[in-house]
């Protein structure tokens, strides 16, 4: 793969003495959707969350390896974690506002990085909630609390305010689990749309919304990279025994 | 089967009306007692003016004198102990996620210290006074009280805290916040109406101990003008008044109480209203 917007090399991690993460090597494509499929418990959320480097926060975790954003090493580096973490946009299985207003929301992340300016302020999430469609329907009530909103407006509403700090990942983990048909095909044109100018990393349970947005399709079983590349090759001509059974629905 | 389970049922919620019950009662009556022997004593004069010559023998006067020094003593070490607490149940949440064991001792040495009774605090700072040759004055008791009432709010906070769900405090994360953002911007935030509840609980301790004050502050007629000064303070006033042999004087002992009690009252009904004001953000998960 040419320019890999990440790349992951000989990584490992163990929750004391369990091994979850076995000598994971990826590379995953600049500006595509990457679908992360495996079934239950083979390590898919622990991976995303190495990835901004929240693993870390478990006391028993031991990671190695390395994992590269546009070729610099963001796990053995000095380089402030916040710094990484603001790199990428995380949407969690269910949202979780911030206790504040709806517009506060979105201008966390805006004000954190030190900007202060109402008018700028006022633009910017103006743009971020019509990018996620959300402008709408809370344009009126924007100092309301974000959990007066519904469960699926939360859920765009943390992709606005994720979208905000300007990252250039976005890493999503059964964003739609939580939502009704509707805000779920939201979500998902909204990550079509959103490919042109952001890597994203899915990871889904939906075979259905797996073929229906991949570009980039990773299968994992059991801590291991079974199976990658491009969602047509995937999807129409798998090579892996163990693949195959997953998509014909032998296990979950 | 299907029978044991309704009289199963009937049997608890039997117990739970009476435990219901017999609170109220309890606290009926001893509200009852004291408002029926300190009511015919509660007076304008009492709550407005400092005690005169031969107040303690039934004269007139009154004790505002106690009530201003209690309302400086409990107001200042619940200030004290919550800028010393807040930080440190912060830490204990947010700096040390990482570091469980070292949590949990902590939890473990604060809950100790919290069911160590007053008057240790009280016979501590007296030890340390009298090392250094410190006289007693308001600053020494509001140092005493606040030790006194610190691990109850770090330990009232920390368990608000420990409230946040993990995913809130992870999304904040992985927006790229420091630590201090989280618990200044997020965390604070979230939990606001039980940080007032947890400094409401060490206030109302706070203005009721007697035992941590009976070496530290001494006790005035006169209201104090600076740390420096003794105070006097209502539960002591009530003490000394108690131990009167003279009814009036007695009856005025349960006219104090009834001040402290309207006092916590107050205090936490303005609390209440401010705290609803700002519940309004906080996301219920
Ligand atoms: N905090 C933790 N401490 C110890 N073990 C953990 C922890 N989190 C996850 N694990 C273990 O790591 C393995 C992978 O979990 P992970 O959550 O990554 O699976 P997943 O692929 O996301 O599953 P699902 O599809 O059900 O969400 C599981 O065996 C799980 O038990
Ligand atoms: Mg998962």
């Amino acid at each position: 793969m040419e320019n890999p917007k990440i790349k992951i090399e000989n990584l490992n991690l163990h929750f004391g003495n369990q091994h979850i993460l076995k000598d994971v090597n990826l590379e995953i494509p600049k500006n595509k959707i990457t679908v992360i499929l495996g079934p239950s418990g083979c390590g898919k959320t622990t991976l995303l969350r190495t990835l901004n480097r929240l693993s870390e926060l478990n006391t028993e975790a031991k990671i190695k390896g390395t994992i590269r954003i546009d070729g610099s090493d963001i796990l053995n580096t000095n380089e402030d974690v916040t710094v990484i973490r603001k790199k990428m946009g995380l949407l969690a299985q269910r949202p979780y506002p911030l206790p504040m207003s709806i517009y506060n929301n979105v201008a966390y992340g805006l004000k954190i990085s030190g900007r202060q300016k109402k008018k700028y302020l006022d633009k910017r999430i103006e743009h971020y909630l019509r990018q996620v469609n959300l402008w709408d329907e809370v344009k009126d009530r924007l100092k309301d609390p974000a959990s007066a909103l519904s469960i699926g407006q939360q859920q765009r509403l943390c992709l606005a305010r994720g979208l905000a700090v300007d990252p250039q990942i976005i890493l999503a983990d059964e964003p739609t689990s939580a939502l009704d048909p509707i805000s779920s095909q939201m979500i998902e044109e909204k990550f079509v749309e959103l490919s042109s100018n952001y890597t994203l990393v899915l990871v889904t349970h939906i075979l259905r919304q797996a073929r229906h947005i991949a570009d980039h399709v990773v299968f994992m079983y059991l801590g291991e990279i079974v199976e990658q590349g491009s969602a047509k090759d995937f999807f129409e001509n798998p090579q892996q025994e163990r693949t195959k059974a997953y998509l014909q629905g032998q296990f979950y | 089967m299907k029978k044991f389970a309704k009289y199963e049922e009937w049997f608890f919620k039997g117990l739970m009306y009476l435990s219901t019950l017999s609170i109220g009662l309890v606290l009926f009556v001893i509200l009852f007692s004291v408002l029926y022997t300190g009511l015919p004593y509660l007076s304008w004069e009492m709550i407005s003016s400092i005690p005169e010559g031969g107040y303690y023998y039934g004269k007139s006067g009154g004790i505002l004198n106690a009530i201003i020094g209690s309302l400086y003593l409990s107001l200042g070490s619940t200030a004290l102990a919550f800028i010393v607490g807040m930080p440190l149940a912060m830490f204990m949440n947010i700096h040390l996620v990482r570091n469980t064991k070292f949590v949990s001792g902590i939890r473990f040495i604060l809950d100790l210290l919290w069911g160590v009774p007053s008057i240790v605090y009280g016979a501590f700072a007296f030890t340390i006074m009298i090392y250094f040759g410190l006289k007693t004055s308001l600053l020494a008791g509001i140092v005493t009280v606040s030790l006194f009432i610190l691990p109850i709010v770090v330990r009232a906070i920390d368990e608000v805290l420990m409230t946040v769900p993990r995913g809130l405090f992870e999304s904040a994360l992985s927006l790229g916040s420091t630590k201090s953002e989280i618990a200044y911007r997020i965390m604070f935030k979230q939990c606001f109406p039980g940080i007032i509840t947890a400094i409401l609980l060490s206030f109302g301790r706070g203005i009721g101990d007697a035992a941590s004050i009976l070496f530290t502050t001494g006790y005035t007629d006169y209201i104090p003008t600076s740390l420096g000064e003794q105070t006097a303070t209502l539960p002591l006033a009530i003490f000394f008044q108690l131990s009167s042999p003279i009814p009036e004087v007695r009856g005025r002992a349960y006219a104090a109480s009834i001040i402290l009690i309207l006092i916590i009252l107050i205090i936490s009904l303005l609390s209440r209203y401010f705290t609803k004001r700002y519940e309004k953000n906080k996301i219920n998960f």
